[in-house]
């Protein structure tokens, strides 16, 4: 039988979306459904001082007005910050308060402050127009880097500080710098980020007055936490009693991993109401109140030997958290960055600070990469400005650094298991044609034109991840993920999976390793994600995890029916189950011509008839039926690995940056389904680009948003994309038996230095993301200026 | 969006005898609506006028190139008879936007709207455009008063757009990343009997950059524009673009806009 794994295998979920039959919470309605609006904060920082709902109540078509204080009337507790992290001194980070709706201040434009449900959408509107609140408005604190010297949001945090986070060694470090030739120092901005779903939020709530159970549907990445976050410490309702569905989910990035207040306010209020309950994010709506990504000032130095051997790194940043802590907003800028600083590279001594500030602005949470990016921009500029400094070549710089002995444990955190970075380079550089640069660059120049090239060898850490690492680094639940494979009686399958889908494809994949595993075809397997009532507990889509956790869960639960269907098929067709051999569906004694169908075993199992001569096929001790589960944790992490390759050509009167050639070759261990994962990569690469060139969330002074729609937020498209160069080397994961390392952040973290290295090779001056047209031609202009002065 | 009463006009006259002072016409809607919805306008009547027959069709005469009002910007950039007579006018529509705002926005909406940065209003101002009103003709010159504003009289509705046929033009823009609109757009054309160079985005309104139109009357040349210093004063300063950089990318749209004539 062809293998089904490792083919380019067509999207069996591509139908209903291509056709626009997919089925989004905003596609539900329900019957006697209500319509909620949000009422919202216009300032960045306000003392809440009366909320008026009087005349709005009176509207027409208003069913009910809800407040902080009905919320809290109900013990209803805000929302979480998931994961503690300890500050150097040894204190506890400090998090204020987060009511789902504000009582006593707003801290971010887009806070929530009441909700308004009305008959029609239309009613909710026009009288949330009529809620009045009265404000009195403070300074806002709004920059990253000034934070801490600003007036304290909360009167019990002072500096505005979360925490003060140190990963590493400061006095080894100290040792490696004093023992440098050279010291290379450089400033970096990675700017915020809002994450665009092409699907806003939204949240519909439905109270079933007879069982007493909630059912809350949401455009959300993760729906079993959901409703755990929502029934332990909203205390909404009991888990028993609370049904979550997340069913076809329009892109989230990271940006709907967490339940966010308007799933909180909209699941109490539809038991309180007791009709459904509706809300559709609208898009201002969601680039004020998504949670935002990235946003970090950060100062790093690096200490070299006169050779090219990197002996130490130094890391200090400040991460804007935003007006509270969201639920993975602490983690981000510690644990997924801090660790991965260190790049691919043998560096013997760092150490790495994060000072997490609070701001009057969205909250910012995990973000496609979380952290990863982060850790790999600052590192990958810092590299190829060390070799630019040393006039080393970008690549044998790089290359003399790299790890290449496995595993390797790094001098933070992680121990990585396998990789073969000089394969990933070599493979990069013959496709980027890395020796006809020079060339290129001449007749750019001889067209009135600058031309640069950019790397970057990264490293990430995902397939998220052993519990036991990550419960003692802080973490509130541990990351491990489910699967129930259910044969039915007529021989087909449906797969239960903790991982959810919300673009990446698990549907064709996970069904990929089952119809390879159980030797059934593709079309008679079925994938279910995404509801608390169906599948076991599981623990989301995020970080990169589904296929190295989640598909690892599901080809074990395989491994539990292949068993028992041994044990059957030895019974039935009396043989001793250790001659029973399974290949292609079959269950086949050695040396002989007996075989039963998987299908025929699936169907004995559920109909063990005992009648005249049938004696049950059932081996004592196996109850009836052929359905297993499997709960996978990992042993590590997975580390996919690779190497990007970008060249710019700019045109100096205008700024314009133009991404002539992309390369990408990276490692993700082995390789499901190669359409897929280049989807992945040209996806992760177009928001890595957005990043570089173009995305920038701009808040002004007061802490207006001023990028809060697609006239001014610019987003990345087609025509700014060269055609990707997309190639790949493996060595497998050894940490799960797919060998599986994750595909799906790899290109938003290797992309940003990538270009933003090319563009600063073109112009010779440093420059902050997003390199905009503008900027690029000032630095042109003022490095020209600088030239002319020289001479 | 505010309740609103819809209307469809059958004819120019049935549509201005509908319009008050709180009433708009709909034509493409690519502003109308979007500015409802984000409650920044709200209308008593809606006019819609796509059903007007005269009001659509392009006809090309010797000298001039005649639009209808509600001629679609994905029809202007894909009319062979404009591409042949004024290629830079079809390149122009073909930059505007996306395909779903060229296959709704109107050449009338465009200018009757009179954004800052629309690039309509460029052509009209290089080419020497005639705007025809149910009532009048107007001078393009005469017809863009300031940002969003037109000399147009309540209820005044635009039939067509008359260009005037130059010796060649071309039509050069930096777009906002995002929207794309001009961040500037430089029009130069050259006429029988003067050469214009208008320049949209950079300012509150559209305006004529009478510096550079005389110097390239004399010159028709890239190197008449660097004996022009174009002044960043009264230029706009946003997010994506400051007024230095505004005053230095008319200079080399303008550059970049002879070299393609
Ligand atoms: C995302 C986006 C990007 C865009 N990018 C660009 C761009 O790059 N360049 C650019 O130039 N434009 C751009 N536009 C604007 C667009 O091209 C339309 O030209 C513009 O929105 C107005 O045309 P409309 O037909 O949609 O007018 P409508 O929205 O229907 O009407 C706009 C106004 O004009 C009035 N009006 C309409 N027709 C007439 C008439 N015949 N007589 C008198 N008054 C009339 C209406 O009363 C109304 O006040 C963009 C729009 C969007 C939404």
């Amino acid at each position: 039988m062809a293998s089904l794994v490792g083919s380019r295998v067509e999207r069996k979920e591509d139908k209903k979306f291509l056709t626009g039959k997919g089925r989004y919470t905003a596609d539900i309605t329900l019957a006697h459904q209500t319509h909620a609006v949000f009422v919202r904060s216009p300032h960045a920082r306000a003392q809440i001082k009366k909320v008026d709902t009087s005349k709005a109540e009176k509207a027409s078509g208003v069913v009910a007005i809800f407040t902080g204080k009905d919320l809290a009337d109900d013990k209803i507790g805000g929302l979480i910050a998931g994961w503690k992290i300890v500050s150097e001194d040894g204190t506890d980070m400090k998090v204020p308060a987060h009511p789902a709706l504000a009582t006593e201040s707003v801290n971010y434009v887009g806070d929530h402050v009441a909700v308004v449900i009305g008959e029609t959408l239309a009613d909710a509107k026009n009288a949330a127009d009529m809620v009045k609140v009265d404000y009195k408005v403070l300074k806002a604190v709004v920059d990253t880097e000034s934070a801490m010297d600003s007036e304290a949001i909360y009167k019990d945090i002072p500096k505005n500080l979360c925490y003060d986070w140190l990963l590493g060694d400061r006095a080894k470090t100290k040792e490696a710098f004093d023992s440098a030739d050279k010291i290379i120092k450089i400033d970096l901005r990675n700017n915020r980020l809002i994450p665009n779903a092409m699907e806003p939020r939204a949240s519909l709530g439905d109270y079933n007055s007879s069982t007493e159970e909630i059912t809350l549907y949401t455009a959300n990445q993760n729906p079993h936490l959901t409703r755990l976050v929502i029934s332990a410490f909203n205390a909404v309702a009991p888990e028993h009693k609370f049904r979550v569905v997340a069913p076809d989910v329009g892109g989230g990035f990271g940006s709907k991993i967490y339940p966010y207040a308007e799933d909180v306010v909209i699941a109490w209020a539809a038991k309180k109401v007791e009709r459904p309950v509706k809300w559709v994010a609208e898009r201002t709506e969601s680039f004020l109140s998504d949670c935002h990504g990235r946003d970090h000032v950060t100062h790093a130095e690096l200490a070299v030997k006169s050779d090219g051997t990197v002996v130490g790194l130094k890391v200090d940043t400040i991460a804007n958290l935003g007006g509270y802590a969201s639920l993975f907003a602490t983690v981000t800028p510690t644990y997924l960055y801090g660790p991965l600083v260190l790049g691919l590279y043998n560096i013997p001594a760092a150490y790495c600070n994060v000072k997490a500030v609070y701001t009057n602005t969205a909250p910012v949470d995990a973000y496609r990469g979380a952290g990863r990016p982060e850790a790999t921009y600052m590192i990958e500029r810092l590299m190829s400005k060390a070799a630019m400094e040393l006039g080393m070549d970008q690549a044998e710089f790089r290359r003399k650094n790299f790890i290449k002995q496995f595993p390797h444990q790094q001098a933070l955190v992680h121990n990585i298991d396998s990789g073969n970075y000089d394969a990933h380079l070599d493979k990069a550089l013959e496709i980027a044609d890395y020796k006809g640069f020079a060339n290129r660059k001449s007749e750019s120049e001889s067209k009135g034109k600058l031309r640069g090239i950019g790397f970057s060898t990264y490293i990430e850490a995902c397939g998220i991840a052993p519990s036991a690492a990550v419960m003692s680094l802080g973490a509130g639940v541990g990351l491990w993920e489910s699967a129930e494979v259910r044969f039915n009686p007529t021989g087909n399958v449906t797969v239960f999976t903790g991982a959810h889908s919300h673009g990446q494809g698990h549907d064709t994949v996970f069904a990929q390793i089952v119809g390879d595993k159980l030797g059934v075809p593709l079309e008679n397997v079925e994938v279910v994600h995404g509801d608390t009532d169906k599948g076991p507990f599981g623990m989301g889509t995020y970080g990169s995890r589904s296929l190295a956790v989640g598909g690892t869960a599901i080809d074990k639960a395989c491994d539990k029916i292949i068993a028992k269907g041994k044990r059957v098929a030895a019974k039935m067709l009396e043989a001793s189950e250790s001659d029973v051999d399974f290949k292609d569906g079959e269950f086949v004694v050695a040396k002989s011509n007996k075989k039963k169908t998987i299908g025929e075993i699936a169907f004995a199992c559920y109909l063990p008839g005992q009648y005249g001569e049938v004696k049950s096929p059932l081996p004592e001790g196996d109850e009836p039926g052929l359905k297993e589960t499997a709960f996978y944790d990992p042993i590590n992490f997975s580390f996919p690995a690779g190497t990007h390759i970008c060249e710019v050509e700019i045109d100096p009167e205008t700024g314009h940056t133009k991404l002539d050639k992309y390369t990408a070759v990276d490692d993700f261990g082995t390789i499901m389904n190669p359409m897929i994962v280049e989807g992945q990569v040209h996806g992760g690469v177009a928001q890595g680009v957005g990043q570089a060139l173009y995305e920038n969330a701009h808040y002004d002074e007061t802490g207006q948003l001023i990028t809060a729609s697609y006239m001014d937020y610019t987003m990345p498209r087609a025509d700014n994309f060269p055609e990707l160069k997309i190639d790949y080397t493996c060595t497998p994961a050894t940490s799960n038996p797919l060998g599986a390392k994750g595909c799906g952040e790899a290109g938003a973290i290797a992309a940003p230095p990538a270009v933003m290295n090319a563009v600063v090779d073109a112009i010779g001056t440093d420059i902050s993301m997003p390199a905009t047209a503008e900027k690029v031609w000032k630095a042109c202009k003022d490095s020209k200026k600088s030239n002319s002065k020289a001479a | 969006m505010k309740n609103f009463t819809y209307h469809s006009a059958k004819d120019s006259k049935e549509a201005t005898k509908l319009s008050s002072s709180n009433s708009a016409f709909l034509a493409g809607g690519m502003t109308t609506i979007p500015s409802m919805k984000l409650g920044l306008a709200s209308y008593k009547d809606i006019i819609d006028i796509k059903g007007i027959k005269k009001l659509s069709g392009i006809k090309v005469s010797g000298k001039s190139v005649t639009i209808g009002a509600i001629t679609k910007h994905a029809e202007v950039a894909n009319s062979k008879e404009i591409k042949k007579a004024i290629p830079s006018l079809a390149d122009l529509a073909e930059g505007i936007g996306d395909p779903a705002v060229r296959n709704r926005g109107t050449i009338g909406g465009s200018i009757a709207n009179n954004d800052p940065a629309a690039d309509y209003p460029s052509a009209c101002i290089a080419l020497n455009a005639t705007i025809h009103t149910n009532s009048r003709k107007i001078e393009a010159t005469k017809f863009f008063s300031g940002m969003f504003e037109t000399t147009l009289k309540k209820g005044e509705l635009i039939e067509a757009v008359e260009f005037q046929i130059p010796n060649k033009s071309s039509y050069q823009k930096h777009p906002n990343p995002a929207s794309r609109y001009a961040v500037v757009g430089v029009y130069v054309a050259k006429n029988k009997n003067d050469v214009n160079v208008a320049v949209t985005g950079a300012k509150s309104c559209v305006y004529k950059d009478e510096n550079l139109s005389k110097a390239l009357s004399k010159n028709f040349s890239v190197s008449a524009v660097d004996g022009v210093k174009v002044s960043s004063s009264g230029m706009n300063t946003d997010i994506h673009a400051s007024a230095d950089y505004r005053a230095s990318l008319v200079a080399t749209y303008a550059k970049k806009a002879i070299e393609a004539c």
